[in-house]
């Protein structure tokens, strides 16, 4: 009797803390709905529609025809628009490089930072400045810094005769997207840095005094006891900046503009959506972007949880 | 900030000024166009004389608003003297909002706000290209102006009108012109150039042989080479100057793939890496202009603003410099083009205070106002009859030999490719951009571009 009550009480408790984590909950359910699920859906909506940014209530359901279509034997559409898939091939080639280059570069950082010595407080708080720069602004000083007329990095190359004529490092199409990854790396670099230096200063000493004691070397302890302790950290790091070097508009737009050499997806979709007044093809883009992103965060999440299960 | 002049304002307006969202825009604009009914009818009988900017009179307490003037050049400071004065004048206040550089992008922020109904800017100024895309939220001027659109140039009263209404107010007029070192021709005995070979000519001599004599840094010729607008007004002087055409035709032919266009970007295509550095790929008009002003260029293609920031006191080519029509193309039929440019003022049809938004514009386009302008900054005022002004001619002594340029500008095709001008603009200069960083011929550029444009045009504009 005693334990029926019990579990009855235990199960009214039980409901009753349901209750109450959904009622807490619910303000930023409604709030997420509103603000992020909502301009979704309406925004996949859209992109099966004709509608004009400028004129967005007259507007009809056209199907697929935003994506592909074709009419009098060629084909229009999105998929059909090769400065898309210059676009795409950009923003690819962007997020690997820098990427993989700031993880390497981030990873070096922290591994420095780890280690104890005088005047570290002050050396983390300074790598941290590029970050905290917006990125309009950072990209904008790049801009002068790298501009081939006056900009200051051209004038040091010259004047250490490394170069003879100035190089235009925002110009020349054989340079723009190493420019754009460059700028890229100094501004996000601190970010993976700093991930990665929490998740070092959470490892575990014994592992590495047992370490010690085998006379383990240096690097084989790298490989073998940190790499795969920070590495369910580092993925995190790095599908959060995979997600956001896909997405990537700002550094690319201030540094070259609306130029199809160096056009990413989001510029692809903000010129069509506000330049050239298609709410309906920019939905489409912006919608198809979506799911670009969403499934390149699903494939490094079950890559890194394959891994993971192997170690 | 928003003060309701008067009682008699309806009160669906003050319900629609939170409001953001899309599916009210119809409910707002409605709203819109009922408060600014009410608006005129009250002006009409409080304005006895509109063109004395009496407006500070029908209010006892004055209001605010906002105009978006340029950013290129001294725009933004000859703007803010003007808008100003009419503060002083009228009692009210304005705000004068900082815009983006490149038209490109300042045609996005315009189409945002407008496109979401925002009232937060009353004035605009609208590019000469913009009309066909942002008339049907522009307020018809026709009825505050009282005749003094009759001063202006009748083609750019005709610009501004759209449907009958006059959406903007000609506020000064632009066109292609070549900028040139004085000293440095003088120097090598060279004369203007009057055809692009012999442009190219001119500029790589006296580049080469200033180099070998010390100024490392001199470039033969700079203009507007980044992927925008502005390539498009460069561009198409170059092939409209070699007879090959204005890529699409006023019947709606596009005309773009054609031989003498194919030597126009084939030549201009010459340049860089020679005349003009890599680095021009990326340049808007005031990079342009900071190369030729710091001393370092020979020749510049330029608008007319060029003119007054280089005889600026503080400059470094003061007194030293040169303009002329541009040159004409290679071989017959050729002729010297310049791209037909300019700005107009409109006021948006949000705005909470059009009578007083208007007033400023008939203010701010007045043959008063355009001649300190002229004057001041070296904008063409957009008024005949300023042009044989003494005062004027003396500032810019250039502008009695330069009519007729102004008169023969070609403009872009605007007007027959109406609301999807800025897709094959964009087409057109992601093409040309293309040539000129050696990315593809100029042959196959073009004739993928006719394809492209043939595109967008589907069976008719």
């Amino acid at each position: 009797m005693t334990r029926k009550l019990q579990t009855r009480d235990t199960s009214w408790l039980a409901a009753s803390r349901t209750r109450s984590a959904w009622l807490f909950l619910a303000p930023m359910l409604v709030i997420l709905a509103l603000v992020a699920g909502w301009p979704l859906l309406r925004t996949i909506w859209l992109a099966f529609t004709d509608a004009n940014t400028l004129q967005l209530e007259q507007r009809k359901w056209i199907g697929f025809d935003n994506f592909l279509n074709h009419q009098d034997g060629r084909w229009y559409g999105v998929l059909a628009d090769p400065v898309w898939w210059r676009s795409v091939k950009n923003t690819l080639w962007f997020t690997v490089c820098t990427v993989s280059i700031e993880t390497v570069l981030g990873f070096g950082i922290a591994l420095v930072l780890n280690r104890s010595f005088p005047g570290r407080g002050l050396v983390r708080a300074a790598i941290l400045i590029p970050w905290a720069i917006p990125c309009v602004v950072s990209a904008r000083i790049w801009g002068w810094l790298l501009n081939d007329q006056f900009g200051l990095i051209n004038h040091v190359l010259q004047s250490l005769h490394i170069v003879e004529h100035p190089v235009a490092w925002t110009a020349d199409p054989r340079l723009l997207m190493t420019s754009v990854v460059l700028v890229d790396v100094w501004k996000t670099t601190p970010f993976m840095a700093l991930l990665i230096l929490a998740a070092l200063q959470m490892l575990p000493k014994e592992c590495y005094e047992a370490a010690l004691l085998d006379g383990t070397h240096p690097i084989k302890v790298f490989w073998r006891v940190t790499l795969p302790l920070v590495r369910p950290a580092l993925m995190v790091a790095v599908i959060f900046r995979a997600i956001d070097a896909l997405r990537v508009f700002d550094v690319i737009y201030v540094l070259t503009g609306a130029n199809e050499q160096s056009m990413s997806m989001s510029i692809y979709a903000r010129q069509q959506l506000f330049e050239f007044n298609q709410a309906g093809y920019g939905s489409a883009v912006s919608t198809l972007l979506f799911f670009i992103v969403a499934l390149a965060t699903i494939v490094l999440l079950v890559a890194t949880r394959v891994r993971l299960g192997e170690d | 900030m928003t003060h309701i002049a008067s009682a008699t304002r309806p009160v669906v307006e003050l319900e629609c000024k939170g409001i953001v969202m899309k599916q009210f825009s119809v409910l707002c604009s409605l709203a819109v166009l009922v408060s600014t009914g009410c608006k005129k009818s009250e002006d009409g009988a409080v304005h006895k004389k509109p063109t004395e900017g009496s407006s500070a009179a029908s209010a006892t307490e004055s209001i605010e608003l906002s105009i978006s003037c340029g950013s290129v050049g001294k725009d933004y400071d000859v703007c803010k003297e003007g808008v100003e004065a009419w503060s002083k004048k009228t009692g009210h206040q304005a705000k004068v909002v900082s815009s983006p550089t490149s038209t490109s992008e300042k045609l996005a922020v315009a189409q945002q706000l407008l496109g979401a109904g925002a009232s937060d800017i009353d004035v605009f100024s609208v590019d000469v290209i913009w009309p066909g895309i942002l008339g049907s939220f522009l307020l018809d001027l026709k009825p505050y102006a009282k005749g003094a659109e009759n001063e202006h140039f009748p083609a750019l009263i005709a610009n501004g009108t759209i449907d009958g209404k006059l959406v903007a107010m000609p506020w000064f007029i632009d066109a292609g012109l070549l900028y040139y070192r004085k000293d440095l021709l003088d120097k090598y005995h060279a004369q203007v150039p009057t055809t692009w070979a012999q442009l190219t000519e001119t500029a790589r001599t006296i580049q080469d042989a200033e180099r070998k004599a010390g100024q490392k840094d001199l470039q033969g010729f700079v203009f507007q080479g980044k992927a925008y607008e502005g390539l498009t007004c460069n561009a198409l002087e170059w092939i409209a100057s070699y007879g090959g055409g204005t890529i699409v035709e006023r019947d709606g032919k596009v005309s773009i793939d054609n031989p003498r266009a194919v030597a126009a970007l084939d030549l201009a295509g010459s340049w860089f890496g020679t005349i003009t550095p890599i680095g021009a790929l990326n340049f808007e008009e005031e990079e342009a202009r900071g190369v030729f002003q710091s001393g370092n260029a020979v020749f510049m293609r330029n608008w007319p603003y060029a003119w007054a920031m280089a005889q600026d006191p503080g400059s470094q080519i003061k007194d030293k410099v040169g303009v002329a029509a541009l040159p004409r193309g290679d071989g017959d039929a050729t002729r010297p083009a310049a791209t037909l440019g300019g700005w107009e003022l409109a006021v948006s049809k949000f705005s909470a205070h059009p009578a007083e938004a208007a007033d400023l514009v008939m203010y701010l386009t007045s043959a008063a106002e355009q001649k300190r302008r002229a004057i001041s900054g070296g904008y063409h005022p957009t008024l005949p009859s300023l042009y044989s002004d003494k005062d004027v001619l003396a500032a810019s002594p250039f502008f009695a030999n330069l009519a007729d340029t102004f008169k023969s500008a070609v403009p872009r095709p605007s007007t027959v490719t109406g609301s999807k001008y800025n897709q094959v603009s964009s087409a057109f200069w992601n093409a040309v951009h293309g040539v000129l960083a050696k990315q593809k011929s100029a042959k196959d550029a073009l004739a993928e571009l006719a394809t492209n444009i043939e595109r967008l045009k589907g069976p008719k504009w």
